[in-house]
């Protein structure tokens, strides 16, 4: 269980593995995610899913290196095993024909965007795709969401690739021109906080998918509890995709940063470890 | 069930319990006094890991097992949740078969050392021991030697299996490896079953793993219990979410004909008060999964967990009291339990109050928080306190407490570890729509056979109760094994 079968490098720092799943494939739905622990001392770490062969029974994660864990699963070649899996986990995305709808993707959020915009695609909706990055070699997946968008406006922060400028400003040109039904948007907190105030500018409505920091991924702890529309909310069970205009963000972003000196501190020892091999 | 007066009698009228009894006079046996439990020094195991109870040595296990008279109408086990023939497993640490004594709770009771370190005996069998209910003395320490008896047999190496029935073929499945489902599964693999078990973590034991922390049971002792299952033919898989893995309708084509819901009450609760969403303040669930779990506190694991200096836990139950002391272990300088009530309404053990109080975690009773209080960053730096005081007995006979008018403080806290209780886990029912559900969100059963509104369904321990106990979650499991057993058999 749990073997990684095939391995692909978007970037130095992104990779996406194909991981032997049969069961979670063959459940998963868009929106799904999982939780992962690579060994025995690691700890455990959601990730979503952006897509599954049910044919082969496999599912694709990408992962994209920013701590321990994460380098931890970026170094796993085909024929090694993630110790455990669990899912597919959360709610999965409401799918239907809402028209046209502006699907909106930051660095790796587009892995969690891809299956979305596959099932908004195949419900029968127009579908333009704003990706957006830092740079050129952080755009993940651009065929892919092509395969199913009517159109995709690319945004680089530094302009080597697509248009220069943040995805705010892709989001704009869309909505000036053309009526948007429906938008959803996934990417780094900050990302989704100013497209989710831009959508809100133009009362469109939009979902996001949050990813705050979890333990067990099934409703036992609160560790990814938000507030949504004044209520807290657990992103695990209730979500992970909410309202992104009711979503507190600042309060995610705060809480986002509960353990970044736990966080950096692991990371540093993992680093020296590391060298000293 | 029927003839399990006979069997008692047909038990305590074999030749060595009769020797036993003439051996000594029973105005010899009840002048004996009950033995003091031995522990690790409050200020050292405060702050390390080691189990504060040590457990009896076999010289005191003797002389408190031949406190017990043996009597002919033996109500403790009436207060026994499983139903443990105790005066034979204590008889037998009498004569010193201390091996026997194992086989004989293993008989009803799949987890004896887990048992015997964390039932509240106090309100079980020892509440109904005859030296309690009939000469108003210390009862006999059931507990300490059900845990001795499991303990002797665990170190030896030597682990009883209980005898199995030929296999019948029938698949059955478990949803959670909690308390109530492995007491459930070590009936039915009695039986002859098939037994699977299905749990969403990546650890079998449920609260046994994650939630009671090591000082108060150690996890290997949970783990050779788990074993003796494994050798029983019990089926374990780890990383499996009934109802999201899996649908019971999927798990019906796969083959099994009965499923025993044992999810637990999983789903902590928060007070929903201002600034409860501030870095530094966590449920108990989290608090304790990050250290028992994914080991937190030990060097070389992955996962962190916040080391507070003044750590406030709210909340007077085991799980507070577990979570407040794990505080002090994980450096705290200092560790106060917040409370609603008195102490006399406190529902956690009184020899867990007392071991946090010989460690020195402060109790602040008749208070309440009101509000929390951030920093720039965040980080709760403060929390609003209200004073209380009791008003009415409510409905469950506890007098409700009541805020006092213009009594608010404010106190200092960097980390708030909230532990005010439970609810039941919904993946389950979210993923049945026909399962009956209370508006408690706790399955609906049958008392007597613990079926659910589904007929292949049965389910027990805290998704039916709520937050309740250890013990009564394996009475559950073993009442719902017998109850399947009659309905499988009747297909």
């Amino acid at each position: 269980m749990n073997k990684v079968v095939s391995k692909q490098h978007f970037s130095e720092n992104v990779v996406s593995l194909e991981i032997e799943a049969p069961r979670i494939a063959k459940a998963r739905k868009a929106g799904h995610f999982v939780m992962v622990r690579t060994d025995e001392k690691g700890e455990r770490i959601p990730l979503t899913i952006s897509s599954a062969d049910t044919a082969k029974g496999t599912i694709t994660l990408v992962i994209q290196k920013v701590g321990v864990t994460s380098r931890k699963l970026t170094a796993l070649e085909p024929g090694e095993f993630i110790h455990d899996m669990v899912g597919p986990l959360g709610q999965a995305t409401h799918v239907e024909n809402f028209g046209t709808v502006l699907a909106c993707g930051g660095g790796v959020g587009v892995a969690p965007l891809l299956p979305i915009v596959e099932a908004l695609k195949k419900a029968g909706n127009r579908v333009v795709s704003v990706i957006a990055a830092r740079s050129k070699d952080l755009i993940i997946l651009e065929d892919q969401i092509r395969a199913y968008s009517d159109e995709v406006v690319i945004m680089t922060d530094d302009g080597s690739y697509g248009q220069k400028g943040l995805v705010t400003e892709g989001m704009e040109q869309i909505i000036q021109r053309e009526k948007i039904d429906q938008s959803v948007i996934i990417g780094p907190g900050i990302m989704m906080k100013f497209a989710s105030m831009t959508t809100k500018k133009h009362n469109i409505p939009t979902i996001v998918s949050l990813n705050t920091i979890m333990v067990d991924g099934t409703g036992m702890c609160g560790a990814c509890r938000v507030s949504v529309g004044g209520k807290t909310r657990f992103v695990c069970v209730d979500g992970p995709e909410f309202d992104a205009h009711e979503v507190d963000f600042d309060e995610m972003l705060m809480r986002l940063n509960g353990y970044k000196n736990e966080e950096k501190e692991a990371d540093d020892a993992y680093n020296c470890q590391v060298d000293k091999k | 069930m029927t003839n399990i007066t006979d069997y008692l009698k047909e038990e305590r009228s074999a030749a060595w319990r009769e020797e036993l009894r003439k051996a000594k006079k029973n105005k010899e046996r009840t002048d004996l006094t009950r033995v003091k439990m031995p522990e690790a020094p409050a200020r050292e195991r405060a702050r390390s890991y080691v189990e504060v109870n040590s457990g009896l040595t076999p010289e005191q296990a003797i002389n408190e097992a031949s406190r017990c008279i043996d009597c002919a109408n033996p109500t403790c086990i009436s207060g026994c949740p499983v139903g443990i023939n105790i005066p034979k497993f204590i008889k037998n640490i009498e004569r010193g078969e201390f091996l026997d004594a194992a086989r004989t709770l293993k008989e009803t009771n799949a987890l004896p050392a887990v048992c015997g370190r964390v039932c509240p005996q106090e309100k079980q069998c020892e509440a109904s021991c005859f030296y309690q209910v009939k000469m108003n003395r210390e009862p006999v320490a059931i507990g300490y030697l059900e845990r001795f008896a499991a303990d002797f047999e665990q170190s030896g190496g030597e682990i009883s299996i209980p005898e199995v029935a030929a296999a019948n073929g029938t698949k059955v499945a478990v949803v959670g490896s909690g308390p109530a489902g492995l007491a459930f599964a070590g009936d039915m693999a009695k039986f002859g079953y098939d037994v699977h078990i299905l749990e969403a973590l990546h650890e079998i034991g449920g609260v046994l793993k994650y939630g009671i922390p090591e000082f108060r049971l150690p996890n290997g002792v949970v783990d050779v219990e788990i074993e003796s299952l494994r050798k029983m033919g019990v089926q374990f898989e780890t990383n499996f979410i009934v109802g999201k893995t899996a649908t019971i309708q999927e798990l019906r084509e796969e083959g099994f004909k009965g499923f025993f819901v044992g999810s637990g009450a999983g789903l902590p609760r928060f007070m929903n008060i201002p600034g409860e969403n501030l870095v530094g303040i966590l449920s108990s669930n989290e608090y304790l999964t990050r250290v028992n779990l994914m080991g937190a506190s030990t060097q070389g694991m992955d996962t962190p967990v916040m080391r507070g200096k003044n750590v406030v836990v709210i909340g007077g139950g085991n799980t507070a009291m577990d979570s407040v002391r794990t505080a002090l272990r994980l450096g705290a300088d200092k560790a106060t339990i917040i409370y609603r009530r008195s102490l006399e309404e406190m529902p956690a053990r009184v020899e867990e109050v007392k071991h946090a109080q010989e460690e020195g975690v402060e109790f602040l009773t008749l208070n309440n928080p009101v509000e929390y209080i951030g920093d720039d960053k965040g980080r709760v730096k403060q929390i609003r306190v209200q004073k209380m005081e009791l008003g009415e007995p409510d409905q469950s006979g506890r007098r409700s407490p009541v805020p006092v008018e213009g009594s608010e403080y404010i106190i200092d806290a960097d980390t708030v570890v909230v532990s005010v209780g439970v609810s039941p886990n919904p993946l389950i029912p979210q993923s049945l729509p026909d399962l009956k559900v209370s508006r408690w969100g706790t399955l609906v059963v049958d008392e007597e056979t613990f079926q659910t509104s589904i007929p292949d369904v049965f389910a027990g321990g805290d998704i039916v109760r709520g937050g309740a106990t250890v013990i009564l979650a394996m009475g559950d499991g073993r009442k719902a094994a017998a109850s399947m057993h009659q309905y499988l058999q009747g297909q």
